[in-house]
């Protein structure tokens, strides 16, 4: 029944966006038509707005041939296929959520653990999620170059600059979580760990640490999608030439808006796609702590 | 010694923080502000600190002191980039884009085929990478403020959407069947009973895609901008290595954001002042 629901409501907004695509591309079918002399049939209206270069709104099956082409069509070295472009704009999403998640635990401890951190740094965490990081991306950009870290870590000044960014986004989601679930541990059984006369480390790494777990799972998830969007963002103002932030860069700046939406898709692809994989590292996890689904 | 200054100002700072964060008035409201702007002074303080004690260029990193007076002597253009990018990219989109899915989310409660059908996009949606949609809105709709508006309305047009949904279902069983026999119509019942509950889950919303929407004005001035616009003025003052500049815009852009937040905050505080997580503040 969901199953249906879902796909039903797929085909409608595909039946949509097939209606929306002749009815913004059809400007240019007349224009085309009047220079020509010509008549615009129906039959003509329609199979022309579906197969235009450079359409207003590109028609799913446009669309869906690009980001084919794009993926299959080209060796996956060349800077034509987007699978290139995806593994580009994958590893600094990766690094950057890598970075940004163990940021976001560490910082989640230290808040648990000092009553002077909590007070002085959790609202600066929630300003720092307030701040555009798009304000600051350029800024990342010029100080990574002129610092040069990408060079003494062996790796481009680019990647260095979109992983601060895609782990500035992702933090905050790891943080919160982290220190919901490392508090989610009830008095109960703080005071049974008391009566064993557990030390304070211990207390930690046996009760605290093993309960943040769900919590855990649950922002990665956020932050594995924020980290994306950092990524893709990071790409624009560093003039990048490869990624899928740039592939959109690229389409718009030609005119091609079959490229910008290939590109968008490739990106949709990857997002559901990673977040699937913490899904997939959360279920093996939590069942080999002993969670029964 | 700046250098030492800066560290001995940090310092300091920090063993007040934590004396008076342990102390009995910790539970104070002046506490609870005064901690976190003594930890961001520190930071200042060092920052400072550093940057005069290694003589660090301004084009790598400029000192607090020179932000300032680049902010004091720019202040017309960061007015005009406020103007352009906060009210008329940000909030004009922002204002829609909650609308729009408040009006859908009604909507999709009203018929179940939809809620079943779309929830589940919608969710999928949410999670995607939306700015990406930026170079298609200015194909669309130009170059000036219209097309930043548009990727904001989208932006934040399924937070808002997922969000009122669940909201829109979170008054239970018990209190429909009351209303139901006190013979209250579905619009009585939607906003007597079910929108007013549904605000904690909506404020949720609100307050993800307020930070959302500056993002989604700003991303969308990369791909064509009037000579105006905070995104715009960053990026060519990066190029000219104007840095106090972009870090003034950015002080703006910070400023700007956590007012835009506070304020959904403080209006969350007065509308759902009879939740638990209000509650006892």
């Amino acid at each position: 029944m969901k199953a249906a629901a879902v796909l039903g409501v797929l085909a409608v907004i595909v039946a949509l966006w097939y209606c929306a695509a002749v009815w913004l591309n059809a400007a240019w079918t007349y224009d085309q038509a009047a220079r020509n002399g010509t008549e615009v049939t129906f039959t003509l209206l329609l199979t022309d707005t579906m197969a235009q270069e450079r359409p207003v709104l590109p028609p799913p099956h446009q669309v869906v041939a690009e980001l084919w082409k794009g993926l299959t069509a080209y060796n996956i070295t060349s800077k034509k296929s987007l699978v290139y472009h995806g593994y580009v704009t994958l590893v600094s999403t990766f690094s950057g959520f890598v970075l940004g998640s163990l940021l976001g635990i560490l910082l989640a401890v230290g808040i648990v653990q000092s009553r002077t951190m909590e007070l002085g740094l959790m609202p600066w965490a929630v300003i720092s999620q307030t701040v555009p990081v798009v304000a600051i991306a350029p800024m990342i950009v010029v100080l990574s170059n002129s610092l040069g870290f990408g060079d003494h870590l062996g790796v481009s000044n680019a990647l260095v600059s979109k992983t601060i960014i895609a782990a500035y986004l992702s933090y905050f989601p790891v943080l919160v979580g982290m220190v919901k679930g490392l508090r989610s541990p009830d008095q109960m059984q703080l005071d049974q760990l008391k009566t064993y006369s557990a030390s304070e480390a211990q207390g930690f790494f046996k009760l605290r640490l093993p309960s943040s777990v769900p919590y855990l799972f649950t922002s990665l998830k956020v932050g594995i999608a924020a980290s994306l969007v950092g990524a893709i963002v990071g790409e624009l103002p560093t003039g990048a030439i490869e990624g899928l932030g740039a592939r959109m860069l690229i389409g718009s700046q030609f005119g091609s808006p079959i490229i910008v939406w290939a590109a968008l898709f490739a990106a949709a692809i990857l997002a559901g796609v990673l977040i699937l994989i913490v899904r997939v590292v959360e279920t093996v996890v939590t069942r080999n702590m002993g969670v029964r689904v | 010694m700046s250098l030492l200054l800066g560290i001995g100002f940090w310092l300091s700072c920090w063993a007040l923080n934590a004396a008076i964060a342990h102390s009995r008035f910790a539970n104070r409201k002046s506490v609870r502000i005064a901690v976190p702007v003594l930890f961001g002074l520190a930071i200042l303080g060092l920052w400072q600190g550093i940057v005069t004690g290694f003589s660090v260029p301004e084009v790598i990193l400029p000192a607090p002191s020179s932000i300032g007076a680049a902010i004091g002597a720019n202040l017309p253009i960061l007015w005009v980039d406020f103007v352009q990018t906060i009210l008329k990219g940000a909030l004009t989109g922002y204002t829609f884009g909650v609308a729009a899915g408040c009006f859908v989310a009604v909507l999709v409660d009203r018929v179940p085929f939809l809620r079943a059908g779309l929830l589940p996009i919608g969710n999928f949606v949410a999670a995607l990478p939306i700015v990406g949609i930026a170079p298609i809105m200015v194909m669309w709709f130009g170059f000036d403020w219209q097309s930043k508006a548009a990727v904001v309305v989208v932006m934040v047009f399924f937070p808002v959407l997922v969000n009122m949904v669940a909201g829109l279902s979170a008054s239970d069983r018990m209190q429909r069947d009351l209303m139901a026999t006190w013979g209250g119509t579905y619009w009585q019942t939607l906003t007597k009973l079910r929108l007013p509950a549904a605000m904690p889950f909506l404020f949720n919303g609100l307050k993800i895609s307020a930070t959302l929407a500056l993002i989604g004005a700003i991303v969308a001035e990369n791909f064509g901008s009037p000579t105006l616009g905070m995104g715009f003025r960053i990026s060519t003052a990066v190029g000219q290595l104007a840095l106090p500049l972009v870090w003034a815009e950015i002080a703006v852009a910070a400023l700007a954001g956590s007012v835009f937040y506070g304020f959904v905050a403080a209006m969350e505080r007065a509308v759902t002042f009879w939740h638990p997580s209000q509650r006892g503040r």
